[in-house]
């Protein structure tokens, strides 16, 4: 370990202007009224914007340059609500259903795919396990945005630019997750039970879905919910390969709502009543899985 | 880090009771069943696309003469990555890319080890609500971030640029000076909650003992956190170096969204979008095929040089 990471990453070296100026006081009682203190400033920094977004969007045009931030204006939630449903013949709907479909899609078979890799990785012996694993890091590594182009240039020759196909094969491509799987069938399936099964003449393939599954299925879940958001906030990738708006998930269709807001205003409350509806089912899946989002974190850093 | 841990898990648990031929035979075979699967989409999704982009990138749509007529493919080598290196908006748009590293990647670490260091110092209690805090704007798609600060850095909207107005201070936050900082401010808002857990969960390893000899010895809460907490969880935080590296060169739907917002951003800004750029407004595929290769290039010599830099660090 040497000086310089420390002094690089020193907890009060000088950092960004806004709430991000942190010094713990000597002196046992002011510390831990600083701790929280500095805490609590940190929250406020992640926390305000969201909630600007909530105050945002229950206001009209008018009073969204009108009134304080952080008052409430007219009440317009519910109006906004409307308009962002029937814009267009309620496409955003359909940009929601798409988005929904391309994650769950992703997570559920993806997750699958990358489960069993993993599990092959940790309990299998084959020639050149090193090196197709090397391949894997090798996936981990490289960008996404980096391959999307190159993938649309590949697409366009086969024609399958502008179908479901263009999102729905990369999105069962997680690397990430079979270097996790890997970690998960390590610690959670012990090789006595696999044996046991073996002597009771269970194949590989009925031993893996019987017992090795549903014992990785936190892990499963884990991968399952990152590859969720993964492909939730993909935003290159659909916004390259599809131009068909009924095909579109709702980061892409945002996006080109708040490009017409420029000239026209009204779009607007749209563009933020329609960020606001589209973060509540990932907030709500962070908060109800918890427990799942923060086991990931372990294993894929710590481990 | 990367290369050593997946080897930990294998050595722990010996061969899962497979049979003794299992090395050359069915071990191979039933491997193979489980893993086609994913190199199959891997082959597709991220091999062939490489490789088809690579071929593109030595070839270029050459018209005869006065420019009528068909296009005809030449193969030209590198002139492509000539071409797009000599480009004065691509070789800004590194530029931008390194100066974007050298702000955000102190700012958002050095943020995530401060407040995972802080959150380690406070009661039991008020870590549980704190971590959720921290974590929600990692919830927030990175189009939604991107669309909320757009308009908390627009003059009328935003309550900051008002509460600065009262105090008699205007800034422009998507002017030509403050727009990258102000991207920078974006991903440290959608980035480092997400580590200050990964960090958080390392130091909730060190053993209490240690911290516990540390008092005894008259250490303070300051001296205990660099002496003895950070020097333990730095293998956390090269993990988190890596990622946030490669992270960087994903560098495109922030800049995409806010260059809507202010002519500060320009639609070849950062070298991912100089590459969407090339084949989407100049239809010139072979140069967004031959930017995307040094892209995936780059981030490889990267990850490289992170990788060999924190193994040395930990020996």
């Amino acid at each position: 370990m040497s000086t310089s990471t420390m002094s690089r990453t020193r907890p009060d070296a000088p950092l960004k202007p806004p709430a991000k100026r942190r010094r713990v006081p000597v002196g046992a009682l002011g510390s831990s009224l600083a701790v929280n203190g500095l805490l609590i400033l940190g929250c406020a920094y992640m926390v305000l914007p969201v909630v600007w977004l909530f105050f945002a969007a229950t206001k009209n045009t008018t009073d969204l340059y009108g009134t304080a931030a952080y008052a409430l204006g007219e009440p317009a939630f519910l109006e906004n609500v409307t308009a962002v449903l029937n814009q267009d013949g309620g496409v955003f709907l359909r940009w929601m259903a798409n988005s929904m479909f391309y994650a769950a899609f992703g997570a559920i078979l993806g997750g699958l795919i990358s489960v069993m890799a993993g599990y092959a990785f940790d309990k299998f012996q084959f020639r050149g396990k090193d090196s197709f694993f090397g391949m894997v890091l090798v996936g981990v590594l490289i960008p996404n945005t980096a391959t999307v182009l190159p993938m649309y240039l590949l697409a366009s020759v086969v024609g399958v630019t502008n179908t479901i196909w263009a999102i729905l094969i990369p999105v069962l491509c997680n690397p990430f997750g079979v270097y996790l799987a890997r970690v998960y069938s390590a610690s959670y399936v012990p090789a006595e039970t696999l044996e046991a099964a073996r002597v009771d003449g269970a194949g590989p393939i009925r031993s893996f879905f019987s017992l090795g599954l549903p014992m990785m299925l936190p892990g499963y879940i884990t991968i399952a919910l990152f590859q969720f958001v993964g492909v939730w906030n993909n935003f290159m990738l659909p916004l390259v390969m599809l131009q068909d708006q009924q095909l579109q998930p709702v980061s892409v269709g945002l996006s080109m709502w708040q490009g017409f807001s420029i000239p026209q205003p009204e779009f607007t409350p749209m563009v933020i009543t329609g960020s606001l509806l589209s973060i509540i089912p990932l907030l709500l899946a962070f908060i109800m899985l918890q427990r799942f989002w923060k086991s990931g974190l372990t294993a894929g850093s710590v481990k | 880090m990367l290369t050593q841990a997946p080897k930990k898990p294998s050595a722990a648990s010996p061969k899962a009771g497979r049979p003794r031929h299992a090395m050359s035979g069915t071990g191979g075979r039933t491997a193979a069943l489980f893993l086609t699967p994913f190199f199959t989409i891997f082959a597709l999704a991220m091999v062939a696309p490489v490789i088809y982009a690579m071929v593109l990138s030595f070839f270029a749509q050459q018209k005869s003469g006065l420019g009528f007529g068909e296009a005809k493919t030449a193969f030209v080598g590198l002139e492509n990555y000539l071409q797009a290196m000599q480009s004065d908006s691509f070789v800004s748009g590194i530029g931008r890319l390194v100066l974007y590293c050298v702000l955000y990647i102190p700012c958002m670490v050095g943020g995530a080890l401060a407040f995972a260091l802080l959150l380690d110092a406070a009661a039991a209690r008020a870590r549980k609500l704190f971590q959720l805090m921290v974590f929600l704007p990692h919830a927030v798609p990175g189009v939604i971030a991107a669309l909320i600060w757009a308009y908390l850095y627009t003059p009328g909207v935003s309550p900051i640029v008002s509460v600065l107005e009262t105090g008699g201070i205007s800034l422009n936050f998507l002017d030509n000076q403050m727009v990258l900082p102000s991207i920078v401010n974006i991903a440290v808002w959608e980035w480092t909650g997400y580590n200050v857990i990964v960090l958080f969960t390392a130091l909730q390893a060190v053993p209490r003992e240690i911290l516990e000899a540390s008092r005894v010895d008259g250490a303070g809460e300051i001296r205990a956190a660099i002496s003895i907490k950070l020097p333990l969880i730095l293998p956390a935080v090269s993990v988190i170096m890596l990622f946030t590296v490669i992270g960087t060169l994903q560098l495109f739907t922030e800049p995409s969204i806010i260059s809507k917002a202010t002519a500060s951003v320009t639609s070849t800004w950062v070298p991912n979008m100089w590459a969407y750029d090339a084949a989407f407004n100049r239809h010139n595929l072979n140069q967004a095929a031959a930017a995307s290769i040094i892209i995936a290039l780059m981030a490889a010599v990267l990850s490289w040089t992170v990788t060999r830099f924190s193994s040395r660090n930990k020996a």
